[in-house]
C-alpha cells in the first residue's frame, strides 16, 4: 500500500519513517521544555513543537553534504537532518559530551560533518550564512543545495531581501524556507508585518510558494520542486510554510511576560492543525500502518529520548579549566 | 628586490596566491574593475567563478564568506572602506568570530575580509575610520595592518593561509606608500612585530599608517641625539606583547602612535599590557598619541589638525624625555 500525492507515492515505511522523524522531535521538545520548566536547564529553550512537519518534509529529501542552517529554534532541523538525539541533549544540559561540548548550548547546535551549520542565536543570520555556503556548493558543482530555515520574524531582517537578489542574479542553488508561526517572538505576525512574505521573491524573479506547513505531504512536494531547482541550476525559492507555534517564544515566558499576546482559545483552536495527530491519521486510513505500529514507534521514540536525558545527566560539565580557548583559533 | 606601490604588492599576492590554489575566491563591490587598484585584472587571470562583483549588500556579503568558508573555500571578502564593514558587522562579530568556539572547533573559517582604513584624504566621518579596536574587541577575528608594501605582501598570504578569520585593513590611498618589496613569495607570521628604527632612549610602538609618520619623528629625533625603538607590531591580534615588554624593559619609557580614537584605542590595550607587566621598568608615564574623540572631518586643515603627525609624535617624546627641540642633546 502507498500513499499518494499528486505524484509522489510513499512507501509504507517512509510514511512510518516521516512520521518516526517527526514524533522524535516532538518528544525530545516535550522533554525539553519540561526540563527547562523544571529549572533543570541553564540557559533558554524554544521550542520547535507544531512546526515539525517543515523540518522533517524538506530534510527528509536532503544528502549529508546538503547544508542546512537553522535558527534560535532549532532543535528540529538539527534531528530532522539526521542529529543524535544524544549529543543534542547532552548539549541543552550543557554537558561535556554535547554535540558542541557544552560550548554552544540550545541556540547553537551543530553538527558540520552531516551539513547541519547550525542554529542560531541572531534572528535572520543564517540566511547569508546559506547563501554562502550555496556558493561553494555551485563552484563543487557537485549538486549540492544549501536550505535557510527561519521565522516571519526573521523574514522582516534586510539581509532576505539581499540574498534573494544575489541569489537569483547568480542562480546559487539555495532554498529560503520561512516557517511562518505566526510571531515574532512576541509579536502577532500582523502587528510587525505587512503582506505576504513569499511575495517578496516576486520582484526579485525568484521562484516561491506559499503552502500549508502542517501537511507533511506538501512540504515534500514544495520541497522536492524546489531542490530539483536548486540542484538543475536554476536558482532559488523562497517558500513560506504556514504552520503555528505552540508554545510560546521561549519556555517559561509567562513567568516573566507582564501581559499575554495570543489567547487561549486561539491556541486551541489553531492546535486542532497539529501536523503530527494529522500525519497518523492519513497513515491510518491509507491502511498504511495500524496503531499498533504507530504506538511502537512512540514507544522506542520515547525510550530513545529517556536513554538521552539519561546519557546527559551522566555526563561531566566541561572542566572549568578547559575555556575551549583551542577553540577561538585554529 | 623592487620598489613597488602597496596596492601593487597586494594585488600581486592575490595574484600568485589564487593562481596556486583554487580554493580561494574573491568577492566584494566593484572588485572587478577595482576601487583602488588591488583586485583590478584578477577576474581575467582567474575567471568570473571566483572573483565576483557583489551587490552592494554587506550584510549578506560578510556572511555569504562564513558559508563559503564553512564550505571548505578560503574566502577574500573585500568590503571596499572599513566604515561598511559596520554594515556587515554582525556576520563577523556574531559568526565568523565565534562558529568555531561556539561549536567547539568542528570547523575553522579562513576568511579575508579587506578595507582601507583610516583618515587623511578628505573622505570625512564615514569613509575615515580606524576600527580595528573594535576587531581586537571581539575574540575570534585576527587583525593585520600593514605599514609598508613588504608587509602588505607577507601579511596578506598570510591571511589567506591562515585557517581563522583576519580583518587585513590597509593604510592606502594616502600617497608616498611605495616601498622596497623582495622578490618571491614574502610571507610574515602574523603576531611577529618588526623593529623598524633602533634606539635606547624610547620606545615607540606604531600601528598600521602611524608608522610612516613615527619614522619621520624617530630620524629627526635620532638628529638631536634621542634614540627611538620604533615597533611596528604589524598585527594587533595576535599582538607581539614580548618584543614590546623587551623594549620597552630597555628603555623604560613608552609612546604609542595610534589612528583609532584614544577612548579604546589599540593604543590603550598596548599601554595597559605595559603597565601591568612591566611596570617596574617605567620610568615615565606611558603616552598615547591618538585621535581625538570625535568624528573625521572633511575640510583638509580640520582632519589634518586631529590625525598623530611626525610633529605631535616628535612632541610628545620630548616633552616625555623633557628634551624640548632646540635644546642640547
Amino acid at each position: 500500500m502507498t500513499s499518494s500525492g499528486a505524484d509522489t507515492n510513499f512507501s509504507n515505511e517512509q510514511m512510518l519513517g516521516f512520521y518516526r522523524d517527526m514524533l522524535r522531535i516532538r518528544r525530545v521538545e516535550e522533554q525539553l521544555g519540561k526540563d527547562s520548566l523544571a529549572g533543570n536547564l541553564p540557559g533558554a529553550v524554544h521550542l520547535y513543537i507544531g512546526q515539525e512537519a517543515v523540518g522533517v518534509g524538506i530534510c527528509s529529501q536532503l544528502r549529508d553534504d546538503d547544508w542546512i542552517a537553522s535558527n534560535h529554534r532549532g532543535h528540529g532541523h538539527f534531528l530532522a537532518k539526521g542529529g543524535d538525539t544524544r549529543l543534542l541533549v547532552a548539549e541543552v544540559y550543557g554537558r561535556r559530551t554535547g554535540i558542541c561540548r557544552g560550548h554552544g548550548g540550545s541556540m547553537h547546535v551543530a553538527d558540520f560533518s552531516k551539513g547541519i551549520i547550525g542554529a542560531n542565536g541572531i534572528v535572520g543570520a543564517g540566511i547569508s550564512i546559506t547563501t554562502g555556503a550555496a556558493w561553494a556548493a555551485q563552484l563543487d558543482g557537485n549538486g549540492a543545495v544549501g536550505v535557510a530555515f527561519f521565522g516571519d520574524g526573521a523574514a522582516n531582517q534586510g539581509v532576505l531581501c539581499e540574498a534573494l537578489n544575489v541569489s537569483t542574479l547568480w542562480k546559487l542553488p539555495v532554498i529560503f524556507v520561512c516557517e511562518n508561526n505566526g510571531f515574532s517572538e512576541f509579536s502577532p505576525y500582523s502587528t510587525v508585518t505587512s503582506g505576504s512574505i513569499a511575495d517578496r521573491a516576486k520582484p526579485y524573479g525568484a521562484a516561491h510558494e506559499t503552502i500549508d506547513g502542517n501537511d507533511l505531504i506538501e512540504v515534500w512536494q514544495c520541497a522536492a520542486r524546489a531542490i530539483k531547482r536548486a540542484r538543475d541550476g536554476e536558482g532559488p525559492t523562497l517558500i513560506e510554510a504556514r504552520t503555528y507555534r505552540h508554545s510560546g517564544h521561549v519556555v517559561g515566558e509567562h513567568t516573566f511576560l507582564s501581559g499575554t499576546y495570543r489567547s487561549e482559545e486561539e491556541v486551541e483552536q489553531k492546535k486542532a492543525g497539529d501536523p503530527i495527530p494529522a500525519f497518523a491519521k492519513r497513515i491510518l486510513e491509507a491502511g498504511q500502518a495500524s496503531q499498533a505500529d504507530l504506538d511502537r514507534i512512540d514507544a522506542e521514540i520515547t525510550a530513545e529520548v529517556a536513554e538521552a536525558v539519561a546519557f546527559a545527566e551522566e555526563s561531566p560539565y566541561p572542566d572549568p579549566a578547559d575555556q575551549g580557548a583551542g577553540y577561538m583559533f585554529a | 628586490m623592487a620598489k613597488k606601490r602597496m596596492i601593487q604588492a597586494i594585488n600581486e599576492t592575490l595574484d600568485s596566491e589564487m593562481a596556486k590554489d583554487p580554493k580561494i575566491v574573491l568577492f566584494g563591490e566593484d572588485v572587478e574593475i577595482s576601487l583602488f587598484g588591488d583586485t583590478v585584472g584578477l577576474k581575467d587571470r582567474h575567471g568570473a567563478h571566483r572573483v565576483r562583483n557583489m551587490p552592494i549588500s554587506e550584510t549578506v556579503m560578510s556572511g555569504m564568506a562564513v558559508g563559503a568558508a564553512a564550505a571548505g573555500y578560503k574566502v577574500v571578502c573585500h568590503m571596499m572602506f572599513g566604515n561598511f564593514m559596520y554594515t556587515g558587522f554582525d556576520s563577523i562579530a556574531n559568526q565568523a568570530s565565534k562558529l568555531r568556539y561556539m561549536t567547539a572547533g568542528q570547523i575553522s573559517l579562513p576568511i579575508v575580509y579587506m578595507s582601507v582604513f583610516g583618515g587623511g584624504r578628505s573622505a570625512a566621518a564615514q569613509h575615515s575610520d580606524a576600527m580595528h579596536p573594535m576587531f581586537m574587541n571581539l575574540g575570534g577575528i585576527k587583525v593585520a595592518l600593514p605599514a609598508t608594501p613588504a608587509d602588505a605582501a607577507g601579511l596578506l598570504r598570510a591571511s589567506i593561509h591562515d585557517p581563522n578569520p583576519v580583518v587585513f585593513l590597509q593604510a592606502a590611498g594616502r600617497g608616498g606608500e611605495s616601498g622596497d618589496v623582495p622578490d618571491g613569495e614574502v610571507i610574515f607570521e602574523l603576531g611577529k612585530a618588526s623593529t623598524v628604527h633602533d634606539g635606547d632612549d624610547i620606545t615607540m610602538v606604531a600601528i598600521g599608517a602611524m608608522v610612516r609618520p613615527a619614522l619621520r619623528a624617530a630620524k629627526q629625533l635620532a638628529e638631536d641625539g634621542i634614540g627611538v625603538d620604533l615597533i611596528d607590531p604589524r598585527t594587533m591580534v595576535p599582538l607581539d606583547t614580548d618584543a614590546i615588554l623587551s623594549s620597552v624593559r630597555r628603555t623604560g619609557r613608552l609612546v604609542v602612535v595610534d589612528e583609532a580614537r584614544d577612548l579604546c584605542s589599540a593604543a590603550s590595550h598596548v599601554a595597559a599590557v605595559c603597565a601591568d607587566q612591566c611596570f617596574e621598568a617605567l620610568k615615565a608615564p606611558i603616552k598615547r598619541v591618538t585621535v581625538p574623540d570625535v568624528a573625521i572631518p572633511y575640510s583638509p586643515p580640520l582632519e589634518k589638525a586631529l590625525l598623530p603627525n611626525e610633529g605631535s609624535i616628535s612632541a610628545t617624546v620630548r616633552d616625555l624625555l623633557k628634551k624640548p627641540a632646540g635644546a642640547e642633546a
